[in-house]
């Protein structure tokens, strides 16, 4: 396989629906070999949309985006043979077993049944459904469920993975289980998986680099630690017994950026919180000071969130009815 | 983990796959296709047995010819006279429905008939695969937009073969009268003309249905579309009985052209020549609409 740096590049893609719902607003960027990209953004913010472009099945009305080099306006057919797909929804066939819809899925990327039929045994293995693999999927719980689709993104072998809300509406385990079978198609077959989400835990413990995406627009792309980092490091708080100002003696310690006193509490920045937190405890000791109360804040995505979109992430979600009515709006559109 | 492999890409590719799982959908729900079988059975049943019209003509729902009336005539007269109304029953259905059996006429109607029950289900199947998001994951497969509607067409086509074929083991079953056209190759003509049909009319379902997510629209559109079609056809009374207006819809309707082809192979006497036009027209039919249909596939699925 040639290798390709940008297996993903986008330029100014965009989807306006009915000529006035802007879902996604001209966004560019792009994902490297063997990366795990994540979209992250609240329901409504056209992470779905965007998806859906990169994947061939909606027509952006403005930009270019190329898949493994292939336009995918111009050269669809040759995008959509090299990709995976694992949909937001159940797709697979209820009424089919588990491996009737693998082979089903087989059949309509054209793999001779010879193949076909040994790799869906092997697909079923790897996301662990042997044993239910002759039971109709009617009878799958949503754990398994995911797992099949997981699989039938699967049977092209493709070298880029498309997973849209993987883990929506799943279990903390099942999630947990979902977020192992990613990291492993990264590790074992060097894939490139390009990811929506809306849970920040799963963006910060899946993806190698995250773009932010609101009201179509990205408003910020990065790895974790770098956006995280952005907000200026750790967060240490801390109370001493005496009423000394220790404001100068903290500043000298290693890693610390900042140093604050609001009422009888000192808030520090540091960039390294593990190591900078003891050796204040040390050099307060020294100096006869004894620490009261004292506590370490790491950042959070959500905090990163709420500072490039002003709002924090679960705010965002409380607003059911605008969200919702967003949601029905743009999926009246795409269909 | 890319070992070469040859990946088909004919353009067809995926028909049959898509087809057989229509079918499989179809053919392992047995309550599905045991009540597919039934309905056929209860049409001809008691439909067509209930509408006895050969009896109407029957000389015993003649009044007896009053005895003055009688007085006048000889014997000989009133047995020839006799004889002639006997008769009368069989000539005058011959004339109108080209055979002396009503039932065998109804029945052979219902052959194409059950062709549009069959595929008007498919516009509910289409609606099915796009809220439950199966056509979503086609839609980002290498398979043409264009065998995701063919394969809908082909499985409700191959089902109303199917159907057809219990409709007439049916009717032979419950006294069809063969005509003299009737060869054994005559099967095979019915299940050519219903594919044919079938293929038509499951196009023009799902090119209803392809841009819709909501299943009230196919029923509703089913309920409109049947029974015109079904009236407006030769299916339970011969067209050139109609009023002129509704001849001119009959005579346009591709029911009546199949339902023809059906009888004349079956239960007419007459010879075959007709045959010629009805399979024109069906085919042409089928051939227009599924075009149509899949050009609407590459406007309305690429979205």
């Amino acid at each position: 396989m040639s290798q390709i740096e940008d297996v993903i590049k986008v330029e100014g893609l965009t989807k306006v629906f009915n000529h006035s719902l802007v879902a996604v607003d001209h966004i560019n960027f792009s994902v490297k070999h063997g990366e795990i990209f994540g979209f992250l953004g609240p329901n409504g913010a056209g992470k779905t949309t965007t998806i859906s472009m990169l994947i061939t099945v909606l027509k952006p009305t403005g930009g270019t985006a190329t898949v493994l080099g292939n336009d995918i306006a111009k050269q669809s057919l040759e995008v959509r043979r090299s990709i995976g797909v694992v949909p937001q929804e159940y797709t697979a066939d209820e009424d089919l077993t588990g491996y009737e819809n693998i082979l089903l899925c087989a059949d309509l990327y054209g793999i001779p049944r010879s193949v076909s039929k040994k790799r869906t045994l092997e697909l079923l293995q790897l996301v662990e459904l042997t044993a239910f693999k002759d039971k109709r999927v009617q009878t799958y719980s949503g754990g398994m469920r995911r797992r099949l689709e997981l699989a039938c993104g699967l049977i092209n072998r493709p070298a880029v993975l498309f997973l849209d809300e993987p883990t929506l509406g799943l279990d903390v385990q099942t999630r947990a289980a979902t977020w192992n079978y990613v990291k492993m198609l990264k590790r074992e077959f060097g894939m490139t998986l390009f990811l929506t989400t809306h849970y920040l835990e799963e963006a910060d413990a899946l993806c190698d680099r995250i773009a932010i995406i609101d009201h179509g627009k990205i408003v910020v792309i990065g790895t974790p630690t770098e956006l995280k980092d952005g907000l200026g490091g750790d967060i240490i708080k801390l109370a001493i017994q005496k009423e000394v100002d220790i404001t100068d003696l903290i500043s000298k310690i290693e890693h610390v950026k900042e140093v604050k006193k609001e009422n009888d509490i000192y808030i520090i920045k540091s960039a390294n919180g593990e190591v900078t937190a003891p050796l204040i405890i040390e050099a307060l000791r020294a100096n006869g000071n004894v620490v009261t109360k004292l506590s370490l804040t790491k950042p959070t995505l959500d905090e990163v969130y709420l500072m490039y979109t002003g709002k924090s992430m679960r705010d965002a979600e409380e607003s059911r009815e605008n969200v919702s009515r967003q949601r029905v709006a743009m999926r009246r559109a795409r269909q | 983990m890319s070992e070469e492999i040859k990946v088909s890409k004919n353009r067809l590719h995926g028909l049959w796959a898509l087809t057989n799982r229509d079918l499989k959908k179809w053919y392992q729900n047995p309550i599905v296709f045991i009540i597919g079988i039934i309905q056929p059975v209860l049409w001809l049943a008691l439909l067509g047995k209930a509408m006895n019209i050969s009896s109407i003509f029957s000389s015993g729902s003649l009044p007896a010819m009053p005895q003055e009336l009688a007085a006048t005539f000889t014997a000989q007269q009133l047995q020839g006279l006799s004889a002639y109304f006997g008769g009368l029953q069989t000539q005058i259905m011959t004339a109108t429905f080209n055979t002396p059996d009503y039932f065998s006429f109804m029945a052979m109607g219902m052959v194409a008939f059950v062709t549009v029950f069959t595929t008007a289900f498919v516009g509910i199947s289409v609606v099915f695969d796009r809220r439950l998001g199966f056509m979503n994951k086609v839609l980002s497969t290498p398979v043409s937009r264009s065998v995701i509607i063919l394969s809908k067409v082909v499985s409700a086509s191959m089902r109303s073969v199917f159907q057809a074929a219990i409709v007439t083991i049916i009717a032979y079953l419950l006294g069809l009268q063969l005509g003299a056209n009737f060869t054994p190759f005559s099967i095979l003509g019915i299940f050519a003309i219903v594919f044919l049909i079938g293929f038509g009319l499951s196009s023009m379902f799902t090119a209803i249905t392809l841009r819709t997510t909501r299943m009230e629209t196919p029923q509703a559109i089913f309920n409109l579309v049947t029974l015109p079609l079904m009236f407006a056809s030769s299916a339970y009374f011969p067209i050139d009985k109609m009023p002129d207006w509704l001849q001119a819809i009959a005579n346009v309707n591709p029911i009546s052209y199949t339902i023809d082809a059906v009888r004349r192979l079956m239960i007419f006497s007459d010879g075959y020549g007709p045959l010629v036009t009805d399979f024109a027209f069906v085919g042409i039919f089928a051939l227009v609409v599924t075009a149509i249909c899949i050009v609407l596939s590459w406007r309305y699925l690429n979205k």
